[in-house]
């Protein structure tokens, strides 16, 4: 095993990107807002996956975070970034924490499809709502940052990389406690867990708590740096979708590795956006076969083998 | 606390399952320190009893009260707490994690409860508690080894150790030597027992085999289509026509 | 009166097809244990290749009663390649792994065809209107009916009947069941279990292609159409049972009945309807309403 180097990692990478970003043009800081904000999603996912549970549904929870800043900003004028994220992030987890209740009585492909349901749901009602701005979404106005209106975009980049380090090292912290390592034990055997004295119910309730969290502060940020909310690009099926990818293809070894892979899936869009346009789905579809087939660890079991070889 | 009193009381068990009695009229008083062999053919409801007293089934009637408390209407975790552990007739650990992961974790669980589940896991202490089981278990060789690769035997000390780490006051094994070939159970049940010594545990185990109940049991309670037949010394027991003719399966 | 009548023959007709679609999947589902997503890339590909030869043959000038024929054929051609490949170059090398990355590799697979489908067929729709004007249409009860769309409800008996006949009436349906039960018990009892395997995907696809066939010709036949198809199919098994045929049909006709009834009397519900009611049977009845009985093994 490596030594646990992550949250120096994490500091250091995350004031060379803060660097770098000031720097660089324009479309390479938006890129790396989008996947800074959606890896906060994988961050939560990740934890799931350890313990054996795939949610198709987070999108639900990405999609009240990114709605809740659309409602803060158009309906009661609330422009504060950390206000925005704020009430995303915690309306995401009040939900998660309700839902949860039930949740956590399922495994497999009962969680991941009740998940599918619960999202579905809301997609079908925002979609056919005029008031939630129906299948069009909403404009969003670039936020202020302490009572300060941004000329550019670096600023809410700035505080977009804090965030994103800031929940990197808590969910380290979290994965190294006693309930943040019952995530292989529960996949393995629960009667167990529960003959040690520890509820699964309980521990997956936390991490699944946790995950909506996580999804619905990724959905503020994505909401606030695309400018823009919409049914389609915030909570239909086809991001729940997306959010899954991005966690298999990041791997499951490392609070970094959702970063690497929400990167790597920004520019593989971007990409391939530019050069075939329609093969997207094929190129999705491909990788994700190839990395169940070929590299189970993902992403970062590569980075893994490399740093090996090196030292 | 007086002497006296039983540890474990059991009054008029009942378990049926739609027309099917799977225990009835269970009374045993258990002692502190006492270590009872549970013998009995396959179905007569030696595994139903222990899944009863630790939570994982539910009586249909009667109560089991531990120490004062009744236990009739607890899970397994709330078992757990209370000071009651097992160990399982096929081994239930963590299969896809080396032994050292399988105890750090069961250490973890028993020590850090409550708000505490949120503090960093492995500490120093708790390692050096986790070496001190795996050498009491003569499972220091196997530590880094994944649980998948290891034979029955190893994966069944395992399990008894995980279960031991709460530092129960009653230990029930279902089926310790079950999986364990004839040369090494001898050796297996001397590592368990020498062990389960130390920590002046209660136990109650449930074996097939008479040579082990012979050699290390006080007691023995036999149990023939979810009654128990006989409750008395190892010795007068294998002597009981009853028993012989039941449990052990000899014809006169 | 006819508002309700048109409500109940649209939600039949559209019970129908799902179950012609679900009744595929939920096959697959018991007997594989896999949820096979890439199940609406055979509804996709059987409905675009009876468009493609039903539009090519008429315009050769065949008679139009030969798409029928074609129908068929689609659905049985789809079903075997399709099939045969994704299971013997994909599904056979998981079935050792969990159920879920399974789930994750017939995803991949779906979204990999449904571009091939693209490059196959390109983006235009297609219109194969033809056996659909052959059989004309007809007046029942004060309303005028595609007799076309009627059929789909007989074709969708047949096979229900089928399945029926074929799992409570013949050998191979006994086996079948064996292995729905408990797979373990199926090989003690010698059975070929991945001849089985092989044989229930094939089969299950071509009941996927088939529903893509039939339903073509009263469709526009575009992109993105296998999407809604796998959704609401899950929707149906989920709702009926894994696994189970009869939950199947009373899973679809509670989907189609409640969707028909949505977009005729308040259409801002269609969607939100199908996966309320699936929410709710997953809270109340986590297994569906007819979950085939599973071995206890404790």
């Amino acid at each position: 095993m490596l030594r646990d180097n992550t949250s120096k990692v994490v500091f250091i990478g995350g004031i060379l990107i803060i660097a770098f970003g000031f720097f660089a043009p324009n479309w390479i800081v938006n890129q790396l807002m989008f996947g800074f904000s959606r890896a906060l999603a994988i961050l939560g996912l990740l934890v799931l996956w350890r313990t054996g549970l795939v949610s198709f549904g987070h999108a639900f929870y990405f999609g009240l975070g990114a709605y809740t800043v659309a409602i803060l900003d158009i309906q009661l004028g609330v422009t504060d970034v950390f206000l925005r994220l704020f009430g995303g992030a915690c309306l995401a987890g009040l939900a998660g924490f309700l839902v949860g209740f039930i949740m956590r009585n399922y495994r497999d492909i009962f969680f991941a499809m009740l998940n599918t349901a619960i999202s579905m749901v809301l997609y079908g009602i925002i979609v056919k709502t005029e008031s939630l701005g129906s299948t069009d979404g909403f404009a969003i106005s670039l936020p202020t940052i302490f009572g300060v209106a941004p000329e550019t975009k670096y600023p809410l980049f700035v505080v977009i990389t804090v965030i994103a380090m800031v929940s990197a090292l808590l969910v380290n912290f979290y994965l190294k406690t006693t309930v943040g390592r019952l995530t292989t034990p529960i996949r393995d055997n629960e009667i167990r867990v529960e003959y040690l004295g520890f509820s699964v119910a309980h521990a997956i309730h936390l991490k699944y708590t946790m995950s909506a969290i996580l999804a619905g502060g990724a959905g503020a940020l994505m909401a606030m740096s695309l400018g823009q909310v919409d049914p389609d690009s915030m909570i239909n099926w086809t991001v729940s979708g997306e959010l899954v990818f991005i966690t298999i293809l990041s791997g499951p070894g490392n609070v970094i590795a959702p970063f690497i892979g929400s990167l790597v899936f920004e520019v593989l869009r971007t990409y391939a956006f530019e050069l075939a346009p329609h093969l997207w789905q094929l190129i999705v579809g491909g990788t994700f076969l190839t990395i169940i087939f070929f590299l189970p660890g993902g992403i970062w079991s590569l980075i893994v083998k490399f740093g090996r070889n090196k030292s | 606390m007086k002497q006296s009193k039983p540890i474990l009381e059991v009054r008029d068990l009942l378990k049926t399952f739609g027309a099917v009695v799977a225990a009835k009229d269970i009374n045993v008083d258990v002692n502190r320190g006492e270590i009872v062999g549970i013998i009995g053919a396959n179905g007569a409801g030696k595994t139903c009893f222990v899944n009863m007293v630790t939570g994982y089934l539910k009586p249909t009637s009667g109560s089991i009260v531990f120490d004062g408390i009744e236990l009739v209407g607890k899970g397994p975790r709330e078992v757990t707490h209370a000071g009651i552990s097992r160990s399982f007739q096929v081994s239930q650990v963590f299969h896809t994690m080396t032994v050292a992961e399988n105890l750090t974790i069961a250490l973890a669980i028993a020590t850090n409860r409550g708000v505490r589940a949120l503090s960093e896991m492995e500490t120093p202490e708790l390692t050096l508690q986790r070496d001190a089981v795996l050498k009491r278990y003569q499972l220091e060789n196997y530590k880094d080894m994944t649980v998948n690769v290891l034979s029955q035997g190893v994966r069944k000390l395992l399990d008894i150790a995980m279960a031991v780490v709460s530092e129960p006051r009653i230990l029930l094994l279902d089926e310790p030597t079950s999986g364990i070939s004839v040369e090494e159970k001898f050796d297996f049940m001397d590592v368990v027992m020498g062990a389960l010594k130390e920590d002046n545990v209660t136990v109650l185990f449930v074996e097939h085999d008479m040579e082990i109940v012979e050699r290390y049991v006080s007691r023995v309670l036999a149990f023939y289509q979810g009654e128990i037949i006989a409750d008395m010394s190892p010795k007068k027991a294998l002597a009981d026509s009853k028993v012989q003719e039941f449990v052990i399966g000899k014809r006169h | 009166m006819e508002t309700f009548l048109t409500i109940l023959l649209d939600g039949l007709q559209f019970s129908s097809y799902l179950f012609i679609v679900s009744a595929g999947l939920t096959i697959i589902f018991g007997v594989m244990k896999i949820l096979n997503v890439c199940h609406g890339s055979f509804y996709a590909w059987g409905a675009y290749t009876s468009a493609f030869f039903i539009g090519k043959f008429s315009e050769m000038g065949m008679p139009d009663g030969w798409g029928f024929l074609v129908i068929l054929a689609s659905a049985i051609v789809v079903g075997l390649v399709l099939g045969f490949l994704i299971e013997q170059v994909i599904l056979k090398h998981m079935y050792h792994r969990d159920e879920v990355l399974i789930v994750l590799a017939t995803f991949g697979l779906f979204l990999v065809l449904e571009d091939v489908i693209l490059i196959a067929f390109g983006t235009d729709p297609y219109f194969a209107y033809q056996p659909m004007a052959l059989l004309d249409s007809v007046e029942m009860g004060g309303i005028v009916r595609d007799v076309y769309g009627l059929t789909l409800i007989g074709v969708a008996a047949m096979v229900a009947i089928g399945c029926w006949f074929l799992l409570n009436k013949t050998k191979w349906g006994t086996i079948l069941k064996a292995v729905i039960f408990d797979r373990e018990m199926g090989i003690a009892m010698g059975i070929n279990v991945p001849l089985v395997y092989t044989l229930t995907f094939i089969g299950g696809a071509i009941l996927g292609g088939l529903g893509g066939a039939y339903i073509a010709p009263t469709i526009s036949v575009a992109p993105g159409l296998g999407t809604e198809v796998i959704v609401l199919s899950f929707a149906v098994v989920v709702v009926g049972g894994m696994g189970s045929i009869m939950g199947a049909a009373i899973g679809s006709l509670i989907i189609g009945l409640l969707r028909a009834l949505a977009v005729h009397e308040l259409p801002q519900v269609e969607l939100f309807v199908v996966f309320a009611v699936m929410a709710v049977v997953l809270v109340f009845r986590p297994e569906g309403l007819f979950a085939p009985a599973k071995p206890r093994k404790i």
